[in-house]
């Protein structure tokens, strides 16, 4: 859209319209020194000059195309095609909205409905929306329909402690002005005792809700199926956050069972960007979509029996009923959905294997050296994916800070999260760690500095 | 347009047929022809609650709208029925029988003071054409 200013003789007919001379006459109301207040504001700077100031602030700022890259704990470093910014780019995609008369941009609508489509089959679930903010918030909102699922009469949400911190701490904020809602997450003591059956015996008859992670924050897997009957045998229900490149190579969510399936979408070709935009995954069963928050976009025909996408179900959304809506949220994330929908299209089921083969693969390399290393021990006892939990000889800062200087970006300190897990880092490999730099890596951590050139 | 003489109706055009101290509410024919396909049935009371006349009972969603649905009468909810929320269609094809919502039971006698009997409903409706 074009941005016009008014013309001078566009501002005079309006003025003579309201019978006034000036725009002085017009903000008369206003006493004059508040008029036009004083503003220090910088003089201004060429183009030249702002874009060399820019790039210097940007180069300030270390980015992972710099360094060679073990930190994930949510957001990870994967390879995106040239061809995704090529097709975001384009004008009729490139923004963030849904428009307010959805259904005249029938493009949109489309590329939102096929990002559903991949996503429930992803997930293998039913239905998904049209996405939300980022995996925290959609994991709220679970948490939301939740409760409103049981009306208000289950109060109590259980979360797995092997539940990313900060997305247990936004489902908090979320939920605690909920009337008499508590969350529940059992104490972390060690990472052996993140599993499900530890879970289980906390699930009662007040549960309205059982929130996992797949893989878990600490990068184990576990088949919920068993799980999941539990869950639903007192009668709540059972929530998965889940790693979408994970499901590539694992059983889905649908097959174990899952009511309600989230994530963060940010693995599927969306850049790092300091923490955000992302993309928050919800998917469902067919019998909860009535409560799932958010916008659903629907194929159908028009009065020419053409294909033609509608939004759907919006009656409890923000339109119709929006008091006895499940959640008044309606932002979707448009542009970051296309981008997992082109990302998914353009891998394919094979090609999105093969990242998540990979993944699997160069981590358990890396977990294998580390383990050799004198003093660095792997936690993980059980199936992991792609990322885990090591104990280091001395405060992980420490040794970020060396890695740092060799060019490397080291794992997670988890004591910043969890405090009992001193000298304990937690490593993200994906396709992009090549072979020689797990092998950097663990030489540095070995403390072999002799081959480094840097 | 289906009037079932006997019922009483409410001017929120549910009606409610009361046996002894049970009572039965549904919503009329008027309402079900005024909403058109009813795609969504959601009953938001459960066996054992208590409910004053006018509260929330649930929620019935056609293809054009979503209306709650109010009790006109007051007890203690008795029954829910399943079968309207897995078909709700019941309603367009049923709306006085099978496509009944809830039963309430009141030891004290059901309360149908300030609802319409048949003829007066009759008339409420034409009223608005």
């Amino acid at each position: 859209m074009m941005f016009i200013p008014h013309s001078d003789a566009e501002r005079d007919e309006m003025l003579a319209a309201i019978g006034i001379q000036s725009m002085d006459d017009l903000f008369e109301a206003i006493p004059k020194r508040y008029r036009f207040p004083k503003i220090n504001l910088h003089e201004g700077m060429t183009e030249i000059e702002a874009s060399a100031q820019l790039k210097e602030i940007a180069e300030a700022d270390l980015s992972v195309e710099d360094v060679s890259c073990f930190l994930g704990a949510g957001a990870y470093h994967h390879y995106i095609p040239a061809v995704i910014d090529n097709l975001i780019s384009r004008g009729e995609f490139y923004t963030a909205y849904t428009p307010y008369q959805p259904e005249i941009s029938q493009g949109t609508l489309q590329g939102i409905f096929e990002y559903q489509s991949l996503i429930a089959r992803l997930t293998g679930m039913e239905a998904a929306n049209a996405s939300h903010y980022d995996g925290a918030t959609a994991c709220a909102e679970a948490g939301i329909l939740a409760y409103h699922q049981f009306r208000g009469k289950r109060k109590k949400i259980l979360i797995s402690p092997g539940l990313h911190p900060h997305y247990a701490a936004v489902m908090q904020t979320y939920l605690e002005n909920f009337d008499g809602v508590h969350i529940e997450i059992p104490e972390f003591k060690s990472l052996d005792s993140v599993t499900p059956q530890n879970l289980a015996d906390l699930i009662d008859e007040e549960t309205a809700m059982v929130m996992v992670q797949y893989p878990d924050f600490f990068g184990q897997l576990f088949d919920y199926s068993e799980f999941a009957e539990i869950v639903h045998a007192k009668g709540a229900l059972f929530c998965m956050s889940v790693n979408p490149i994970a499901l590539g190579l694992l059983k889905t969510p649908g097959e174990m069972g899952a009511d309600i399936v989230v994530g963060e979408g940010q693995p599927l070709g969306i850049p790092l960007s300091l923490g955000g935009p992302y993309l928050g995954l919800f998917a469902a069963k067919k019998d909860l979509i009535r409560k799932v928050s958010g916008r659903i976009v629907g194929e159908t025909v028009d009065n020419r029996g053409q294909k033609a996408y509608v939004l759907t179900l919006t009656a409890r959304e923000q339109h119709i009923r929006r008091e006895k809506a499940t959640s008044n949220i309606c932002s979707n994330q448009g542009l970051n959905a296309l981008t997992a929908a082109i990302y998914l299209s353009l891998l394919g089921k094979k090609g999105l294997q093969d990242v998540a083969r990979l993944c699997y693969d160069k981590a358990h390399y890396a977990a294998e050296r580390i383990s050799k290393i004198p003093g660095f021990h792997v936690l993980n006892s059980t199936p992991f994916f792609h990322e885990f939990a090591v104990a280091c000889p001395a405060p992980v800062s420490e040794i970020n800070e060396h890695l740092l200087h060799h060019g490397i970006l080291g794992g997670l300190d988890l004591s910043r999260m969890i405090p009992s897990l001193q000298n304990v880092m937690l490593i993200a490999v994906t396709e992009l760690n090549s072979k020689e730099a797990i092998d950097d890596f663990c030489r540095i951590l070995s403390g072999d500095e002799n081959d480094d050139e840097s | 347009m289906n009037i079932i003489p006997g019922f009483f109706y409410s001017k929120n055009d549910e009606w409610v047929e009361v046996k002894g101290t049970k009572a039965t509410v549904g919503i009329t024919d008027f309402a079900q022809n005024s909403l058109s396909d009813i795609v969504f049935v959601e009953i938001s009371v459960s066996e054992g609650d208590h409910v004053e006349a006018s509260d929330l009972i649930g929620t019935v969603e056609s293809v054009k709208a979503a209306s709650d649905v109010y009790t006109p009468v007051a007890g203690v909810v008795v029954a829910a029925n399943e079968s309207v929320i897995d078909n709700p269609e019941l309603i367009n094809a049923d709306p006085f029988g099978k496509a009944w919502l809830i039963q309430v039971e009141n030891e004290d006698g059901i309360d149908t003071s300030g609802l319409m009997n048949a003829e007066e409903y009759k008339t409420y409706c034409e009223g608005r054409g």
